[in-house]
């Protein structure tokens, strides 16, 4: 095991060097990998950026951030997305293995807290949201509406939306064994559409008429309070990058579309908050 | 000259000798090729599965519920995986089973020959549909039908189910219990029969009105996802049923009516007896088909890694083994190699372990039941 650990690694250092020096030969090949939320937005930003520079070619892999941090530290990717920064272990590998990472926040991502429609509960806290998925509270009684048992939905394990609620909600705690995981947003968008007693989280880009996104801490979900930091549930999305890119490169320009007017459509259109202001 | 032909002959008979082991050849290794791969299906599995043991040892994933894969310090118990698999097959068995072997005597045996070329391909191609779009209506069409109006449907179903069944037990009972009267017997029996007819009445109206009182608070569910199972498990049970039905041939049949059975005794104790092994195949392979469905219950059972309280509550949501597998594969570290990645493996160790076992069972049943027939 441990041989084999060190000649992959060996064999993902002189990867490496020959990516480097392949990179700079040929400055035209951008190869981004990491985050599943982050995702849409640099292939977004990939098609957009190609079609205005038909010379570059962006390639754009999704396998989390911790694969998108580990191909970064061993240099086989330009740009590393992560909907998290880096951890303590991760930078550390990263300044040995000769790379500084350095991140540049695209986007916001804010997580709506939804539920049906005719539910009169409008407002809720944190600490209560947590109460629900912990399980400490089960009926909607408790929460000032109609006597019945609240069913959770909850994102499977896999997703973005999932890590962000489990660390800006749960804080460390375990989800109660009886929420129902849903594959997508929109199958919770679906289910809490259908159950009266539903309760759900879902991007602030699932929030429809449908179901009603409540207050928390009472601040509404908007892309103004999302934006400005001031929603709970909120957090930024990276690009990570070895070192500030060269300016006027093609890493360059992708890591700061997100400042334009046009990235920030883009960013709007998939659903996620800019962190400009046009 | 003649030399000459015999020696054109033999090189002939060289070459098609030749040819024809070459083919065969060819033949054998493209089923070795069949074979093969289920055995580095396997080895490739097996090879995954087993850090998972060196890992975290034995006990935790059969013995905890505790399924958290993400937390830190993550834990992996699949005790409630497997419940929730067992759960959402058996409620499959309950539906598939009864029904599917129903409809199968009644297109081997019953229905005229027309209808039943007519029927039989109309119950195969519910195989045809996709598993997505059985769970795409799961989840949008059912589950809220079951939110709804879950208990009324409940209890319409069972009505369904239980008053023909009723009013048959009823009327075999009264046969059975009067037939060695001799005096008065026709009054006799009326009595009897209004008798078990009025408990027959009351029960079903204690049972309707139980189920009709149920509220359903979630409709994805054991119960949604083992319905719609059922359904997909139908087709499977039927084609199988049907053909070891008529592999029991048309002279055990003349001889039985030739004793002066009816059909109902030639059915019960002449041709479902001597489709017993083809009949046990058809529930087994049904059972595989329904413990390996994965699109289904990952939309419609809910996904609660808990067992219901109690555990045959149909009416909780619970999370499967297949489900699991294919909704954590995505985050699970393949790089590293960590538990949460192996687990994934030994859970479907455990699934083609099951499948392997059910299918060997069937073999034999499938085996026996020609034996039997021949």
């Amino acid at each position: 095991m441990l041989n084999l650990s060190k000649r992959s690694l060996a064999l993902l250092v002189v990867a490496a060097v020959f990516c480097g020096a392949g990179a700079m030969a040929q400055q035209d090949k951008v190869v981004v990998d990491g985050s599943t939320t982050v995702g849409p937005i640099a292939k977004a930003f990939a098609e957009f950026y190609m079609k205005k520079h038909p010379k570059v070619n962006i390639t754009v892999s999704e396998s989390g951030s911790g694969n998108g941090a580990k191909s970064l530290i061993n240099g086989v990717c330009d740009i590393a997305d992560m909907s998290r920064f880096m951890k303590d272990n991760e930078f550390a590998a990263a300044v040995e293995n000769g790379v500084f990472p350095v991140a540049h926040a695209v986007a916001m991502d804010g997580i709506a807290i939804v539920v049906h429609p005719s539910n009169p509960v409008k407002e809720i806290s944190v600490s209560k949201i947590k109460d629900i998925y912990t399980g400490k509270i089960t009926n909607w009684k408790e929460l000032g509406g109609p006597d019945k048992k609240i069913v959770m939905l909850s994102r499977d394990t896999n997703s973005g939306t999932y890590e962000t609620f489990e660390k800006l909600v749960m804080a460390k705690e375990k989800i109660a064994d009886n929420a129902e995981y849903a594959n997508s947003n929109g199958a919770v968008r679906q289910r809490v559409q259908q159950t009266q007693a539903a309760i759900g989280y879902v991007g602030l880009g699932f929030v429809d008429r449908t179901v009603k996104a409540l207050v928390v801490d009472g601040i509404e979900p908007t892309m103004k309070t999302i934006a400005s930091g001031v929603y709970p549930i909120a957090r930024p999305l990276f690009m990570m990058t070895n070192g500030y890119p060269k300016l006027g490169s093609h890493v360059h320009a992708f890591v700061t579309l997100h400042l334009s007017k046009e990235g920030q459509q883009i960013i709007e259109d998939i659903g996620y908050i800019p962190v400009t202001e046009y | 000259m003649e030399t000459v032909s015999l020696r054109a002959t033999r090189g002939a008979q060289l070459t098609k000798r030749l040819g024809a082991l070459i083919g065969q050849g060819f033949l054998l290794l493209v089923t070795c090729c069949a074979a093969m791969t289920i055995l580095f299906i396997f080895y490739f599995i097996l090879k995954d599965a087993l850090p998972f043991f060196k890992l975290r040892g034995i006990r935790e994933l059969f013995s905890s519920t505790a399924w958290y894969p993400s937390a830190e310090p993550a834990s992996f118990g699949c005790l409630a995986i497997f419940v929730g698999s067992g759960l959402v097959t058996l409620g499959a068995i309950f539906c598939a089973v009864p029904l599917g072997i129903c409809a199968a005597v009644c297109l081997s045996d019953i229905v005229p020959f027309d209808v039943r070329q007519f029927v039989k391909p109309i119950i195969e191609i519910l195989a045809a549909i996709p598993s997505v779009a059985y769970g795409f209506f799961a989840l949008v069409v059912f589950a809220p039908l079951l939110q709804e109006k879950g208990g009324s449907l409940l209890a319409t179903g069972a009505l369904v189910v239980l008053l023909p069944l009723g009013v048959l037990a009823v009327v075999v009972t009264t046969d059975v219990a009067t037939a060695k009267i001799s005096s008065n017997r026709g009054r006799i029996r009326t009595v009897f029969m209004l008798v078990l007819g009025l408990l027959l009445a009351l029960g079903l109206f204690a049972v309707f009105s139980f189920l009709n009182s149920l509220e359903i608070s979630s409709g994805t569910n054991a119960l949604n996802a083992s319905i719609i199972l059922g359904i997909m498990a139908i087709p499977t049970v039927v084609s199988v049923c049907d053909d070891s039905l008529a592999a029991v041939g048309r002279d055990l049949r003349e001889g039985s009516y030739a004793l002066g059975a009816t059909r109902a005794e030639t059915l019960i104790k002449v041709v479902i007896p001597a489709a017993k092994g083809g009949i046990l195949a058809a529930v087994l392979l049904g059972i595989m088909r329904a413990i390996g469905e994965t699109m289904v219950v990952w939309m419609a059972s809910g996904n609660a890694a808990a067992i219901p309280e109690p555990w045959y509550n149909f009416l909780e949501p619970v999370r499967t083994l297949t489900a699991t597998i294919a909704g954590d594969m995505g985050e699970a570290d393949h790089v590293t190699g960590s538990a949460r990645y192996h687990v994934l493996f030994a859970m479907a160790l455990c699934l083609l372990t099951f499948s392997f076992l059910c299918n060997l069972c069937s073999e034999w049943a499938a085996r026996r039941s020609k034996f039997v027939g021949s």
